[in-house]
């Protein structure tokens, strides 16, 4: 028998995180959990040992604090692993328009320091022999719309660098996943009006996660339906759309 | 942080728009405590308005993490946004079940206790709240208490049933039961009449589950003709092959909103006529899921009555009164010719500790009815019946329940309104229900 996998989840206190340590502790491959407030985690290690995860380590770990990312995966080991982001960061646009540094968080928190991040994890997994990087992205990042376009520049930022990465070890042994979840229900939008249809449960984007991973899928829309809308509304003349209320 | 949401009950009736607060964590259940007025949520699937506070509706569908197992006592603890489904999922593999199910697995473990449910081995059994070992309770005052049957006893008794006005289930510790399989060996006999019906289910109170499927529209000789089922936990020789495989079982969803003219007195008299006669009497094996969450597989069934909603009818009349009590109301029900098509007939045992606990010992009675203006003067005339030999009726179940009714019938009420007031003077946990009942 294969020693199982670890699994490392970036961003572990988020709703889609918990979601997709539930289902890889169904898959019974260990955990390591990291999080800038590792103490939000204390329940969950109980939860994910009792719901089939053979090991759950709890890392602190801030993904803005880029020395620190070498740290965070040595926690893997020597092990081919999975690596999942799911760093995520909203902001509030608005506010963020006239003041530079919480524009510059939003970018930093949904681009920079998770593509440096995943960068470094690529080179660990090359070294391992093989592995899995799975990057959780947003359909926002398909085109920039004047109600979230810093959270949205950012994340097409990352999915254009998932894209990449996934070029570059298409040939080696490290697969490269890009998740765009589309509405979820989660704390990141409580509050927010969204539209059942078009929202997806954390539990959807946990399953979505695992069958991307096995069966080697490089860009998941987790509701197949956003997939059409982005093409939609990709597909709209510039000269339209910048007059659009999005 | 609060979210506007247009929130029912299972019966989809009342929809009343809610602040909803949903906390992750312990501490952030502790600010959501701050919050002027409250009441918790579960799953959503108790019937009616118990669940509905406008300006504060505290859910633990976040909170739902398993917590420790004990094999050797069967003890399992967990949160209580826990989903009985999660909960089986978990038990099943390992040899456990539930010590009492509701009729569908999509219920929380606070939410079984917040109405101390009954299941179909309430006979032996008793209500769900009997095998829990202990619960922690978040109250008005963000406190934080330990009860159980032999620990803070009252608060205890008061929060089995106390449909959620006592404060916030955390956690709790239930003891579950050992099983073999995850099977059932069920037996499944015809009533010709109410008489009939009611001789079968005491013949069968010596069997771990027992129910009756009940046709209301039958009328004269056929008054109250069913179909019997009862069950034991089946053994790995009569299953044979892996004893906890089951496959899975297909599932549909009802899409939309049904006009509320589908189900009628001819759709739901054939239904039933058809029912009766294509029940197959005898012995069979069968999977926990279909014995105990038939309509489990039919997502969103509460969409079939329409966009008015529906109101379950539940209650239970003492075992002396039974067989005139329920001649009247289904003498009442099969003339007014109204649509109740999953009526449910099944034979209690003595009543629990819960100060507002339901079950007592006799039959109790569930109906479905449409929400419209002839079943909700049918079921006052109903009530009158219940009233008149000594029954009560379900609150998890109730949207309309006059609270002079409420009084009459729930003796212990007083004891429970002593210790709520004591722990939340000030009524911070209420919903409309209990704004309703006068509770």
């Amino acid at each position: 028998m294969t020693v199982p996998q670890p699994v490392l989840i970036v961003g572990a206190t988020s709703d889609i995180a918990r979601a997709i340590a539930r289902a890889y502790a169904k898959t019974r491959r260990p955990l390591i959990l990291a999080a800038r407030s590792p103490a939000r985690l204390g329940r969950d290690v109980d939860d994910l040992t009792l719901r089939g995860a053979p090991s759950v380590t709890v890392i602190r770990f801030d993904i803005l604090d880029q020395p620190a990312h070498q740290t965070a995966l040595d926690a893997l080991g020597t092990a081919q692993s999975t690596i999942i982001c799911v760093v995520g960061y909203l902001g509030d646009q608005q506010a963020a328009e006239h003041d530079t540094d919480a524009a510059a968080l939003i970018m930093r928190t949904n681009y920079l320091a998770p593509a440096l991040f995943l960068d470094a994890a690529a080179d660990r997994l090359l070294r391992a022999g093989g592995g899995t990087i799975i990057g959780i992205s947003s359909v926002a990042g398909d085109r920039g719309r004047a109600s979230n376009y810093l959270y949205g520049s950012a994340k097409a930022g990352f999915s254009a660098f998932l894209s990449g990465l996934r070029n570059r070890l298409a040939r080696r042994a490290v697969h490269v996943v890009t998740i765009k979840p589309g509405f979820v229900d989660t704390r990141m939008t409580e509050g927010m009006k969204l539209p059942p249809l078009l929202t997806a449960q954390p539990e959807e984007i946990a399953a979505a996660v695992l069958a991307a991973e096995q069966k080697r899928r490089d860009v998941v829309y987790v509701r197949p339906i956003w997939r059409f809308i982005m093409i939609a509304i990709s597909a709209i003349p510039e000269r339209l759309f910048k007059r659009m209320r999005l | 942080m609060a979210q506007k949401s247009l929130l029912s009950g299972w019966g989809r009736f009342p929809k009343v728009t809610c602040n909803l607060i949903r906390p992750r964590l312990e501490q952030d259940m502790r600010r959501a405590i701050e919050h002027p007025s409250l009441i918790p949520r579960g799953n959503g699937r108790s019937y009616g308005d118990a669940a509905l506070n406008p300006l504060g509706v505290l859910s633990s569908l976040q909170t739902d993490r398993l917590r420790s197992f004990d094999p050797e006592s069967g003890i399992l603890a967990c949160e209580a946004g826990l989903l009985l489904a999660d909960l089986i999922a978990f038990a099943l593999p390992r040899g456990f079940f539930p010590p009492v199910v509701p009729g569908t697995k999509f219920v929380t473990v606070g939410g079984m206790i917040a109405a101390d449910i009954h299941g179909k081995n309430h006979h032996g059994a008793g209500t769900f709240c009997r095998h829990v070992v202990s619960l922690t309770l978040l109250t008005a005052d963000g406190t934080i208490q330990r009860c159980g049957p032999d620990e803070n006893a009252a608060l205890f008794q008061a929060t089995c049933g106390g449909m959620g006005l006592t404060g916030m289930i955390l956690d709790a510790a239930i003891r579950l039961v050992p099983v073999e399989t995850a099977y059932l060996r069920q037996e499944t006999l015809r009533a010709t009449s109410l008489d009939d019906a009611m001789a079968l289910c005491e013949a069968s109170s010596g069997w771990r589950y027992g129910v009756a499927w009940i046709d209301c529209l039958a009328r004269g000789r056929r008054l109250g003709r069913s179909i019997i089922y009862r069950a034991e936990h089946a053994t790995k020789s009569e299953v044979g092959g892996d004893p906890f495989g089951v496959p899975p079982r297909p599932v549909r969803r009802i899409p939309i909103d049904f006009p509320a003219w589908t189900l009628n007195r001819w759709s739901v008299s054939s239904f039933n006529a058809l029912y009766y006669a294509r029940a197959r009497v005898g012995t069979s094996i069968v999977d926990y899921d279909r014995y105990f969450f038939p309509l489990d597989a039919l997502l969103g069934w509460n969409r079939l009555y329409g966009r008015p909603g529906f109101v379950q009818y539940q209650c239970v009349i003492p075992r002396a009164e039974s067989p005139a009590a329920l001649r009247r109301l289904l003498e009442r029900l099969s003339s007014a010719g109204s649509s109740s098509f999953l009526s449910v007939l099944k034979l209690c045992g003595p009543q629990a500790a819960g100060l507002l606990s339901f079950p007592l010992e006799g039959y109790t009675l569930a109906l479905d009815f449409p929400a419209n203006t002839a079943n909700f003067n049918l079921m006052l005339e109903l009530d009158r019946i219940v009233l008149e030999h000594g029954g009560r009726l379900y609150l998890a179940k109730d949207s309309r329940m006059s609270a002079t009714m409420f009084r009459q019938t729930y003796p212990r009420l007083a004891s429970f309104q002593a210790i709520r007031h004591q722990i939340d003077p000030t009524r911070k946990f209420s919903s409309l229900l209990s704004e309703r009942l006068d509770l």
